[in-house]
């Protein structure tokens, strides 16, 4: 082994030599070119940038884009190139070194706009022919989006080697919106191009489309097809996307308003401190990723799933304990409840804001939330998707838990008659208790999941308590499908006035469809019938 | 324990009441007009205006009482008729600026010249009258109520469900008015008033002539709540109150009844905003909010629910802890304190006030009236023993 290793240590120090010494003096094609940027001649430097572009050396990229942003020095007494950082450090354009400072010699290296339009084009192709997919990617959509004529032979060279789909399929229409706007291309090429474009179908391709200008006849008419087909498509997938967001804010209205459906429900309990149970829950959620990041780093990601039995824990406990100090001596008494409840929240918000202070907290995502992926023409982000996976399991486990467990049966007969419940040997006040701690409990696992995508702040409850109270009237008490079915609505309505009126005559209009919805339904859609309703 | 005695003792109350805040409106904006300033007796104008907010607030406190208290009807959106109320008064001040605003447009106040606003909005016109603004502010909350309370009554949407669509009322109004395109100055509101009546809002004569308009305002709003409750109109509300659908069945028309108070009420509210708005100097959205609302009812509840005089109490009682609390070094703990006082209150004090003194003040005449009875009964008997 310890030869191996000098051995090994050997070449690596002979071979740093052979860097440090013979680049220099072994001078190619390559730094040959380089050094012509310092001649200060248009003509010598659009060759450079040609033999620079096409060397395949890895300095190629940072010369040519130093060069297009004016970052590329030359000394015209020493010949030497040197690319300056944002940052202010600089290397040798040659040599890709290190140097301590650019002399004072040294100026930019000046351009025409011939010799922006060359840098573009080399840009385009370096890039087009990066090892990274992404960056491939991402030079093809912006070759798309400029649609220049020159950078068409790049797009053909990468086109010819590219083996990745997507971003052969980027360049596919990258070269169809090149060919789209050049004057001497053929009609059978404008005609594959407006094809292409077609089964792009974005308002990208919409656009250069309706934008392309004068164009013969059997082109303009296949352009006019293409862009009906479009935005008929275009209408479908902004419907699909409303819809996504509806039921997006649908499932974080549900998660919000299911607790306050269960204490509005069983116990005719309005808990207006209901908001500060998801801000709890959202603050534990803080606490327990604020230990995970001091103490633990490598459970990030689990951090999530440590924090929904916490959270629930934690408000269902305070729930408990606010029902056996306060809200048991107010039964009967609901607009006391209400009053009494606000006053609870004013505090609980209060102490939140005391101990955590009133800022906005950071609350991370795990990796499994972020990000996004696409969907036809509709982006999804992961946490938006995990957040109504996790509602929708909620409310299941929840339902089987009213409909198979025995406090499931206890809360629903306290429900339907709690004098008769009572008489049946139900110990309603303890069944009260328990349903105000499960309610609280909801509202706080709802909090881990609202702190993915809202601001963690004391004032987090305040702005779901409407909302979820609206939910509960307009999908009626006592009955949580009636709450699922009115989130989801509400939600979906919402997305879907937005775009006509704005998010906030969208929000007022809901207000006031609500206010009148009561008037016809004054038990919300899925009212209780029978002897329960005036109990 | 008779009827005619729980009325004579209430009215009793009221005298002292109305003589109290008389005695207040005449007395403060004297003594802030005539004596030296810096003297001892003189109540600096700070306080006037900040006497005159509480005494809208008390307005406003009457009125949420009257439908809360002896209706069964818990707005928690009472305040949305205040800002209205105040809004409306806020338009006619904004319309008096005239040329001395920073745009120096005649007609278009400053913000609507900065939001590129090329004619006054058609709601505006007409709010440069005092009478029609004056109008405005009874008939524009007044109208809001009406409709609202129309369809909501008829309907029968009561208790809890009424109280939430109430806040998701206000709620939606306080959205509506943050919005720039609205007409009414969006965020910021309405401000930089110059004068009222062709009289200076920051001179302390029209300070406190407001204080004393205020105080005749809160006076008149009692005569009316008072003669409102204890007229035969009243009977019928508070068995509405306590048995709605009894009242029904004996042939009332609940909705009818719940909808005049119910309008009343927030005709009551707007006059209040409006005499808030040029004491305090501006209205913005913020009054909509509805947690404003809600501590309106609190108000009503420290003071004592259903007695008029305790929820004018609660309301001054109330702020001026709030403004006591809130300057000085507890301020952090005053939410603390205000919501402990919506729990204690709603749970050990549901009278309120004045109400546990009407209590305990009856008990202790009723106690005095058995011992006595017992007395002459003992001499009775002895007698019939001889």
């Amino acid at each position: 082994m310890p030869t191996r290793l000098s051995a090994r240590l050997c070449s690596f120090v002979l071979s740093l030599f052979l860097i440090a010494f013979a680049l220099p003096a072994l001078a190619g094609p390559f730094e040959d070119a380089v050094a012509k940027f310092a001649n200060d001649d248009y003509s010598d430097t659009e060759e450079a940038i040609g033999v620079v572009a096409s060397s395949g050396n890895k300095l190629a990229f940072p010369i040519i884009s130093a060069l297009q942003d004016g970052r590329l020095m030359a000394d015209p007494d020493s010949k030497k190139v040197y690319i300056t950082g944002a940052d202010g450090k600089s290397v040798d354009a040659a040599t890709g070194e290190a140097v301590a400072s650019v002399p004072d010699s040294a100026s930019a290296v000046r351009l025409n706009n011939r010799l922006r339009r060359s840098v573009d084009a080399a840009l385009g192709s370096l890039t087009l022919q990066s090892p990274d997919v992404t960056t491939r990617l991402q030079a093809a959509q912006s070759v798309f989006k400029s649609h220049e004529e020159t950078a068409l032979e790049a797009v053909d060279a990468a086109l010819a080697k590219e083996s990745n789909r997507s971003v052969k399929a980027a360049l596919g229409e990258a070269r169809a919106a090149i060919l789209l706007f050049k004057s001497d291309a053929t009609e059978v090429e404008k005609l594959e191009a407006v094809a292409t474009l077609k089964a792009r179908g974005d308002q990208e391709a919409m656009a250069l489309l309706t934008g392309m200008g004068d164009q013969p006849a059997t082109v303009t008419k296949a352009a006019a097809s293409a862009i009906s087909s479009i935005q008929s498509s275009l209408a479908v997938w902004s419907t699909v996307q409303n819809a996504w967001y509806g039921l997006s804010l649908g499932s974080v209205l549900l998660l919000a308003a299911i607790g306050l459906a269960i204490t509005f429900g069983v116990m005719g309990v309005i808990n207006m401190a209901h908001g500060e149970m998801v801000m709890l829950g959202a603050y534990t959620t803080f606490v327990v990723q604020e230990v995970i990041r001091t103490r633990y780093p490598a459970l990030f990601d689990y951090s999530l799933l440590i924090a929904v039995p916490l959270a629930f824990l934690v408000a269902g406990a305070i729930g408990v304990l606010i029902e056996r100090s306060i809200i048991r001596f107010l039964y009967g008494r609901p607009l006391e409840t209400l009053l009494a409840t606000w006053g609870l929240s004013l505090v609980l918000q209060q102490a939140v804001r005391t101990m955590f202070g009133p800022t906005n907290r950071e609350v991370g995502n795990p990796s499994w939330m972020s990000g996004a992926f696409e969907l036809g023409q509709i982006t999804i982000t992961y946490n938006r998707l995990w957040i109504l996976v996790f509602t929708l399991a909620v409310f299941a486990i929840l339902l089987a838990m009213l409909r198979y467990s025995a406090i499931g049966l206890e809360m629903r007969a306290v429900t339907q008659n709690r004098r008769m419940a009572a008489s049946m040997g139900i110990a309603t006040s303890r069944v009260d208790a328990l349903t105000f701690g499960l309610g609280s409990g909801i509202a706080g696992i709802a909090g881990v999941a609202l702190s993915q995508i809202d601001n963690v702040s004391p004032n987090l409850g305040q702005s779901y308590i409407i909302d979820s109270f609206m939910v509960v009237v307009f999908g009626g008490v006592g009955n949580l499908w009636g709450t699922l079915v009115g989130a989801f609505t509400l939600g979906i309505a919402n997305k879907f006035l937005e775009p006509v009126a704005g998010a906030v005559l969208g929000k007022i209009a809901i207000l006031v469809l609500i206010i009148l919805f009561i008037q016809k339904r004054p038990r919300g859609l899925f009212a209780l019938k029978g002897r329960a309703v005036e109990a | 324990m008779t009827p005619h005695m729980l009325t004579r003792s209430l009215d009793r109350g009221a005298t002292i009441f109305l003589l109290v805040v008389a005695a207040l409106g005449v007395l403060i904006p004297l003594s802030n007009l005539l004596l030296p300033q810096g003297s001892f007796l003189q109540v600096p104008t700070y306080l006037v205006a900040l006497w005159g907010k509480y005494v809208c607030y008390a307005i406003l406190a009457l009125a949420i009482d009257l439908i809360w208290g002896y209706c069964g009807i818990l707005s928690l959106g009472h305040g949305a008729f205040f800002a209205l109320g105040g809004y409306a008064m806020g338009m006619y001040l904004m319309r008096q600026i005239g040329t001395r605003g920073v745009y120096g447009n005649p007609v278009l106040p400053d913000f609507m010249v900065f939001l590129n606003y090329s004619k006054l909005p058609w709601y505006w016109h007409g709010f440069d009258m005092f009478w029609f603004a004056a109008l405005m502010v009874l008939f524009v909350p007044g109208l809001l109520a009406f409709c609202f309370g129309w369809l909501a009554f008829r309907s029968r949407v009561t208790g809890v469900y009424l109280s939430i669509i109430t806040q998701a009322m206000t709620y939606a109004l306080l959205l509506a008015f943050f919005r720039n395109d609205f007409g009414f100055g969006g965020n910021n509101g309405l401000t930089d008033f110059k004068d009222i009546l062709g009289f200076n809002v920051q001179a302390e004569g029209t300070r406190a002539a407001l204080f004393a308009l205020s105080c005749l305002a809160l006076i008149l709003s009692f005569l009316i709540c008072r003669s409102v409750v204890s007229s035969k109109l009243g009977k019928v509300l508070i068995a509405i109150r306590d048995a709605e659908s009894r009242s029904r069945f004996l042939g009332y028309r609940v909705e009818s009844y719940k909808l005049f108070v119910f309008t009343l009420s927030a005709c009551m509210a707007g006059v209040a905003g409006a005499l808030y708005v040029p004491q305090v100097g501006i209205i913005n959205p913020s009054e909509f909010a509805p947690g404003n609302s809600i501590e309106a009812v609190i108000w009503v509840a420290v003071g004592g629910r259903g007695t008029l005089v305790g929820a004018a109490l609660g309301a001054v009682v109330v702020n001026y802890a709030k403004t006591f609390f809130t300057s000085g070094v507890l301020a952090p703990y005053w939410l603390f304190m205000l919501g402990a006082l919506f729990i204690l209150v709603t749970l050990l004090l549901p009278k309120g006030i004045v109400g546990t003194f009407n209590a305990w003040r009856d008990q202790s005449k009723e106690k005095r009236n058995t011992v006595s009875a017992a007395a002459e009964d003992g001499v009775a008997a002895a007698k019939m023993a001889e």
